[in-house]
């Protein structure tokens, strides 16, 4: 929550709103590093089922975070038009393997609401807050939550 | 950091620099190459430092380095012969001043009384036991010519010197402009000994003394063994400045001092111990020019240390930060694998048959390849450095063993990647100690085998088809396999019965709890085994071999990748992935046939080969890329040696390729992936994984036992 308040004096932020399923996602287009179509990937031994494998960007092992799995969601099943959106964490980066890009949008970091209490596990550990956007629910994802646990570790 | 840090950071640089010339220089004087320019360079370096350590108020470095200058000015002025006993103290001071400067630079401790014993030492061995730098000036009294005011240094080595006389009257242009005479005589008197005449008959008296004006003049005579243009150098910056005139004279005709030379001149190589701040305070009274005139005489004064000389020394080369020569690495390593992808989109798309698209794919491609070869060169060091720190770790583990060992040291130019280089230090350290220590017999015990008192061990680098092979040799008495084995068996390592071969005992030396040292005395108790050394060199990408004859002595060999940056790999297939098994642990591939694999309990096959039997390791079953085994007759096995001589056989699908790859990080952006080492990028732009097979043979055969293992074989 001191991450919130603490962007409450900020001002107005840019968001890139993305869609899984039927429901729409954003993360702070400051951590985004590009976003790009969806390339077979190499498997990793015995990695968690949401991390798809790795891919090369530009010479960059690229780990890719199905973030459809990791909500809890069934697994994607990629196409050509499934996309991946290159993300920051710290020193760390990795592709976010989503549905579809929809949008950029300008949002007062003060219209920023908690996460209502709802009983996913999933939605509690990823999601930092929601707000709403004419008559969507938009929900901000915790990055460096979505990573598996052995990253942070390696770090 | 702030820039004093940084100066002295640079100050402790220059420092391993001249410390390695000190010891490549006195090595080669032991070796009997007491030649003019290497006894030059000796002093140089210890000089260097000496005056760095001044500028920075290291006491004890200055102190010690004093003597040990003082030292090495007798055997360059010809007062000291360079006899074996003299050497012997002397490589013992430079380990003492390496010491020295590594106390200065890390702090910690340092024992006084070894650098004592060695200023005694050496004072001892010069004629002046003048330990102290606080009474400089009572050496020359210690010398015979030094009524003449002059050492004899031109007799002794005439006939490289030349002499030449230097007339310098500066205008006034050369004050206003900044420059000085003191610091010319100074740059010309590190050309050879100097004598610098100061002529005063011009100045005026003191009401017609114009400040600003130039009255003094200088003669100097300097001998050099340097040329002409050398000597004019000095002078270029103020060249139009002054009135110059350099004569060189013939060095038939020698050298007598005048009453007044005499009388003005100061000698050239004495050094006080602060004469920054004596001459300070006996110049603060006179005019300007006239300081300079004071102050001129005192030429070799050690205040423009490692500046000027490395300067002249170090002539091509640049400092660079590692980060960038990584970054130009990586970068280089993007353009390889660019490079492959593209010749393999062009192939696909058909456009093979247009010759002047594949002659330029092919001109590309050797673009590149050079391009890599220069980068990686760029990373590439001699290895010198290593091999002069070993010349020291064999004098001290001689002189704790009290055996008298000499080390040859071979290809010392032998380029390796720099981490490589660093990574190599211990275990080769422990490698030497071990040669010095187990290997070598005792004089006595080698006089009666009919060999010479003095051991000899070799080390030596040399390129062999793109690795580098480090050998480690000594002229002892070899390996004891008869003890070797029995040691094995009363640790536990092998069955009591087991029958080893000769390659398989000696192999013995490598398990981890295996250490012939009954004794742990302070050289081998270290708590580093030949196990260790061997994981060491395993971890980078090389081999170590044994070999050994009985009462002649005994060879490690050590193969080297040159770089780590790039590996040489099997691509293999594996349940539909694309793998790369690293070339250096692949013993033999082989196609299973039917009869040849069995299988052990309920979850474990071995395969039979030549007699033996060897674990078969399913490498997709064992990376979870599919959930059953395959049937071993439908691929192809790898033998394989991990560290401790295990023997596996891995099987894959197919091999597919044999190719160098370029070493990708999986950890920087994920994490560790247990049996995966790294990753590369291959032609086809995807990423393919690079097997640890040590971790893959751990994981699968869990605990078993080594011996076991080692046996199976």
């Amino acid at each position: 929550m001191a991450e919130i308040e603490s962007r409450a004096n900020a001002g107005a932020r840019e968001y890139i709103t993305f869609r899984i399923g039927s429901q729409y996602y954003c993360v702070d287009i400051m951590s985004v590093r590009e976003i790009r179509g969806w390339t077979p990937a190499t498997t990793l031994p015995r990695a968690p089922g949401y991390v798809r494998g790795v891919i090369n960007l530009r010479g960059v092992v690229l780990p890719i975070i199905d973030l459809a799995d990791r909500l809890g969601f069934a697994p994607t099943e990629p196409t050509a038009r499934h996309v991946i959106i290159v993300a920051q964490t710290g020193k760390q980066v990795v592709g976010l393997l989503v549905d579809a890009v929809s949008d950029i949008i300008d949002m007062p970091a003060d219209k920023l609401q908690p996460t209502p209490d709802v009983g996913s596990e999933a939605a509690r550990a990823f999601v930092i807050g929601v707000m709403a956007i004419e008559d969507r629910m938009i929900s901000l994802i915790a990055l460096e939550s979505v990573m598996p646990t052995q990253i942070g570790e390696a770090a | 950091m702030d820039p004093m840090q940084a100066i002295r950071e640079t100050f402790f640089q220059e420092c391993e620099e001249q410390l390695g010339e000190l010891e490549t220089g006195l090595l080669s004087m032991q070796e009997g190459a007491a030649d003019d320019e290497t006894v030059n360079a000796v002093f140089r370096a210890v000089h260097s430092i000496k005056g760095g350590a001044g500028a920075f108020k290291l006491d004890r470095l200055v102190k010690f380095a004093h003597v040990f200058e003082t030292t090495l000015d007798k055997i360059r002025t010809g007062l000291l012969a360079p006899a074996p006993a003299l050497m012997k103290t002397m490589l013992r001071a430079a380990d003492v001043l390496a010491d020295l400067v590594a106390f200065s630079r890390e702090g910690g401790t340092f024992d006084d009384s070894r650098s004592n014993e060695l200023i005694a030492e050496l004072s001892g061995h010069s004629e002046a036991p003048q330990a102290e730098p606080q009474a400089p000036e009572e050496e020359p009294e210690a010398n015979p010519f030094a009524a003449l005011g002059w050492e004899p240094v031109t007799l002794e080595i005439g006939s490289e010197l030349k002499e030449y006389v230097i007339g310098f009257r500066p205008k006034p242009e050369l004050y206003a402009k900044g420059n000085e005479t003191t610091r010319l005589m100074r740059e010309l008197s590190r050309l050879g000994s100097l004598k610098v005449h100061c002529e005063i008959a011009d100045v005026p008296l003191l009401a017609n003394l114009e400040p600003e004006q130039s009255y003094l003049s200088w003669r100097a005579t300097l001998h050099s063994d340097q040329d002409l243009a050398a000597v004019q150098a000095v002078f270029e910056f103020v060249d139009g400045d002054c009135h110059l005139d350099i004569e060189a004279v013939d060095t038939a005709h020698l050298h007598e001092p005048s009453a007044l030379e005499t009388a003005l001149e100061i000698e050239a190589e004495e050094s006080a111990p602060d004469p920054l701040i004596e001459t300070k305070a006996a110049l603060s009274e006179m005019p300007e020019p006239a300081k300079a005139a004071a102050s001129a005489p005192e030429s070799r004064a050690p205040r423009e240390p490692a500046k000027a000389e490395a300067g002249a020394a170090t002539q091509n080369t640049i400092r660079v930060d590692l980060d960038r020569v990584d970054r130009l690495i990586n970068l280089v390593g993007e353009l390889v694998i660019n490079q492959a992808m593209l010749t393999q989109r062009v192939l696909e798309a058909g456009a093979v048959k247009n010759a002047s698209i594949s002659t330029g794919l092919e001109d590309l491609e050797h673009l590149t390849r050079d391009i890599q070869e220069s980068v990686m060169a760029i990373r590439a060091q001699p290895v010198r450095p290593l091999f002069q720190r070993m010349s020291r770790i064999v004098r001290e583990i001689a002189d704790a063993t009290g055996k008298n060992v000499r080390l040859k040291t071979e290809g010392e130019g032998a380029e390796v990647d720099r981490t490589v280089i660093e990574r190599l230090a211990d275990p080769l350290t422990h490698m030497i100690r071990n040669a010095v220590d187990h290997g070598l017999e005792r004089p006595e015990a080698r006089i009666a085998a009919g060999k010479p008192p003095q051991g000899e061990v070799r080390l030596s680098a040399a390129h062999r088809s793109g690795r580098v092979v480090i050998e480690i040799a000594d002229d002892g008495r070899g390996i004891d396999r008869p003890k070797v084995k029995a040691i094995a068996i009363k640790k536990g390592l092998i069955a009591a019965d087991a029958q080893l071969s000769d390659v398989e005992i000696d192999n013995l030396l490598f398990l981890p709890g295996f250490s012939t040292a009954e004794t742990v005395s302070n050289i081998s108790g270290r708590g580093v085994g030949m196990d260790v050394v061997k994981r060491s060199i395993q971890a980078l990408g090389g081999r170590i071999s044994i070999t050994t004859r009985v009462g002649h002595g005994s060879t490690f060999s050590l193969s080297l990748p040159l770089t780590l940056a790039v590996l040489d790999g099997m691509v293999v297939k594996v349940a539909d992935q694309t793998l790369v098994v690293p070339l250096n642990a692949i013993l033999e591939t082989m196609k299973p046939k039917s009869g040849e694999v069995y299988g052990l309990g309920p979850d474990s096959q071995v395969i039979g080969i030549r007699g033996g039997f060897t674990p078969l390791i399913d490498v997709g079953y064992e990376l979870g890329f599919r959930a059953h085994r395959a049937d071993p007759m439908s691929g192809v096995t790898l033998l394989i040696e991990t560290e401790g001589g295990l023997r596996s056989a891995l099987m894959v699908d197919a091999i597919q390729d044999q190719r160098q790859v370029v070493i990708k990080s999986l950890e920087a952006n994920y994490g560790h992936v247990d049996g995966i080492a790294a990753a590369t990028i291959l032609g086809d732009g995807r990423i393919a994984l690079i097997l640890d097979t040590d971790a893959v043979v751990h994981r699968s055969s869990g605990r078993s036992a080594p011996s076991e293992m080692l046996l199976a074989g």
